[in-house]
């Protein structure tokens, strides 16, 4: 990290705790740019998150008021520190279990009252601090501690769902896409409103390693290959897009 | 002074205005609504945020956020909305997070009975969620102490950083009567000082200021085992210790402060009722009834369950030799009165729905008259 982005980072704190090869590192420095790039005030700041390693990005990291609450719970949270204080900026960050699974019930009423928070969902599609197991984002097929034979069930689309519940922002990247999502996060803090933004972020401990993508790299190079672009998507047949990722901005809330 | 007249769960939104609550965050459950209904109308007319949640979870964690961003917050809720609250309320005790919650009984276990009356989840204020922990729960008896415990509740919380619950009953919060506001109440603060140990030293009794988001303070919050800076200290037994340690110590060493009774007749009474809540105004009744006859009878009355008030044993006379404790549960306080005192302690448990009236009591007492 260059040496002026230490600024955001809470004194004491060198490193992450994150396993090698995972991509939300990755994530924690490109939401650090984006609010640098954004000259924001870490001091009216206010980062929520749930349970789960993604809840770690912003506590105890972030030089900035945390709120690391119980499981699922991030969005509620936030919710009532934003509705008191409205010029508290509020991020939440957590991940796909925390807030598809656990929270799922909390994203979707978050997004129908359009509560101005910043919903960045770290999805890594397995519950990895509690040893790997399937959650809502996990694809069909996926090989779990909890689905052995393969996860029979289909994926929630996350961002289809909070546009239905009324977001006024959705956006998918990887963080194989650092540029995009860069923008993307500098977007959603602009956007007076709920804005969401889901990160394919890969887990090579908990998920690649019984997935046959054995090292960081296959991971990464695995997310690559899923990944397509929204504009290249409606160019493609749906035969092509079996087993793709379409990333992308998915309303727009410029206006 | 001004005079209401109002109904318990009315007067409980009065005094949680006065106490100078300003956010409300609620599910509708019966039969606690009515204080969400009257608070989502006062808060417009004064300024107060007012948020109707998804569920019970959401609305505790909401409080709890606003409670961090600086706002006294309530939460209103019954019997089962209660038991889904009960992970916010270890999260409120374990951050010290000042919050006050009311629950207005009704018949359980379960959906039960919504608009019947209870005390049975006396218990469940205490244990409700996991790990050793304390919370503070007050119990009014009146319409007029529905809004005075409420804001002894906010000033508790405030004062000890702790989760105060107002354990009252459908019967005081469907009840009208008059209620007088008088002008001069005490309302406490919690210390804001800036500092940057926030979780407590090793004065294990000490409650430590709370700072606000959104000043500056880069506030580290979190339920999991913490230093006294917020950092997550997960694999350490010391710092567990003296973390737990002081969570419980903080409100026990100062119980003597907290609790609060009542006492009737106490003085030469050689059968004491223990009573609380609704059930009390029957109890009075029924010594008032019995002492008119000559008998030697007395009442103690709790206003504070938790901490229980395990010092009544100084409140109850040398004469007392019998115990009675009329519940509308099955015997949740009597239970815990055992733990404390030697001489004999007499149940009546009623768990159907119905207040207990005072010719039952009474025709229960003669038998130890």
């Amino acid at each position: 990290m260059p040496r002026d982005m230490r600024q955001y980072l809470r004194p004491g704190i060198t490193s992450t705790p994150f396993c090698p090869g995972c991509g939300h590192g990755i994530l924690m420095g490109l939401i650090l740019r984006a609010i640098h790039q954004l000259e924001l005030n870490m001091d009216e700041m206010l980062f929520v998150s749930g349970i789960g390693c993604a809840a770690w990005i912003p506590s105890p990291h972030f030089n900035a008021d945390t709120l690391h609450i119980l499981h699922g719970r991030a969005i509620p949270a936030a919710t009532g520190a934003k509705l008191f204080n409205p010029k508290l900026r509020v991020m939440v960050i957590s991940g796909d279990g925390d807030l598809a699974d656990i929270g799922g019930n909390h994203l979707i009423h978050a997004a129908r009252r359009n509560i101005d928070l910043t919903v960045i969902c770290a999805s890594n599609m397995v519950y990895s601090m509690t040893g790997g197991q399937a959650s809502s984002t996990t694809s069909v097929g996926a090989f779990t501690q909890t689905t052995t034979q393969g996860n029979p069930y289909q994926p929630l689309d996350l961002c289809r769902l909070v546009i239905a519940a009324g977001a006024k922002y959705a956006a998918r990247y990887s963080v194989t896409q650092p540029l995009a999502l860069i923008t993307a996060i500098k977007k959603a803090l602009h956007i007076n409103g709920f804005c969401f933004i889901e990160v394919l972020s890969p887990c090579p401990t908990q998920f690649g390693r019984h997935n046959q993508l054995n090292t960081p790299v296959d991971m990464i190079k695995n997310l690559m290959e899923k990944c397509i672009t929204k504009n290249r998507a409606n160019k493609s047949s749906s035969e092509e897009l079996k087993g793709k990722i379409i990333t992308g901005e998915f309303t727009n809330g410029a206006s | 002074m001004v005079q209401h007249y109002l109904s318990g769960n009315e007067a409980i939104v009065e005094g949680a205005i006065r106490a100078g609550c300003r956010y409300y965050a609620g599910y509708p459950i019966t039969p606690s609504t009515e204080i969400m209904e009257r608070i989502s109308v006062r808060f417009s007319e004064i300024g107060g945020v007012f948020i109707q949640m998804e569920d019970e979870i959401a609305a505790i964690c909401s409080v709890i956020g606003a409670s961090w961003a600086g706002a006294k917050a309530l939460t209103a809720t019954s019997g089962p909305g209660f038991s889904l609250m009960q992970e916010g309320i270890g999260y409120a005790a374990m951050t010290e997070t000042p919050i006050v919650v009311v629950d207005v009984q009704r018949a359980g276990p379960s959906t039960g009975q919504a608009t019947r009356v209870a005390s049975g989840d006396v218990m469940q204020a205490k244990w409700g969620s996991s790990g050793d922990y304390q919370v503070i729960a007050v119990c009014p008896w009146s319409v007029q102490e529905a809004y005075e415990q409420t804001i002894n509740a906010f000033n508790l919380a405030e004062k000890y950083r702790v989760p105060v619950i107002l354990l009252t009953e459908e019967a005081i919060g469907h009840l009208r009567e008059r209620m007088d506001v008088v002008n001069d109440i005490e309302i406490f603060n919690h210390k804001k000082k800036r500092s940057t140990d926030l979780f407590g030293t090793e004065e294990r009794d000490v409650c430590p200021p709370m700072p606000t988001f959104g000043e500056g303070e880069k506030v580290l919050v979190t339920g999991s085992t913490h230093d006294g800076y917020g950092f997550r200290r997960t694999d350490d037994p010391i710092v567990q210790d003296q973390l737990v340690s002081r969570l419980n110590e903080k409100i026990i060493n100062n119980s003597e402060k907290i609790i609060d009774y009542d006492n009737y007749y106490l003085e030469d009474a050689k059968v004491v009722i223990i009573s609380y809540g609704f059930t009390a105004r029957s109890s009075l009744f029924a010594v008032e009834a019995l002492r008119a006859e000559g008998e030697k009878i007395g009442m103690l009355r709790l206003k504070t369950l938790w901490p229980f008030p395990d010092s009544l044993k100084k409140h109850i006379g040398a004469n007392a030799n019998v115990l009675f404790v009329p519940e509308m549960n099955k015997g949740q306080v009597a239970g815990e009165i055992r733990k404390y005192v030697s001489c004999q302690v007499v149940t009546f448990t009623q768990t159907n729905g119905e207040v207990i009236y005072p010719d039952i009591i009474i025709e229960q007492l003669r038998r130890y008259l």
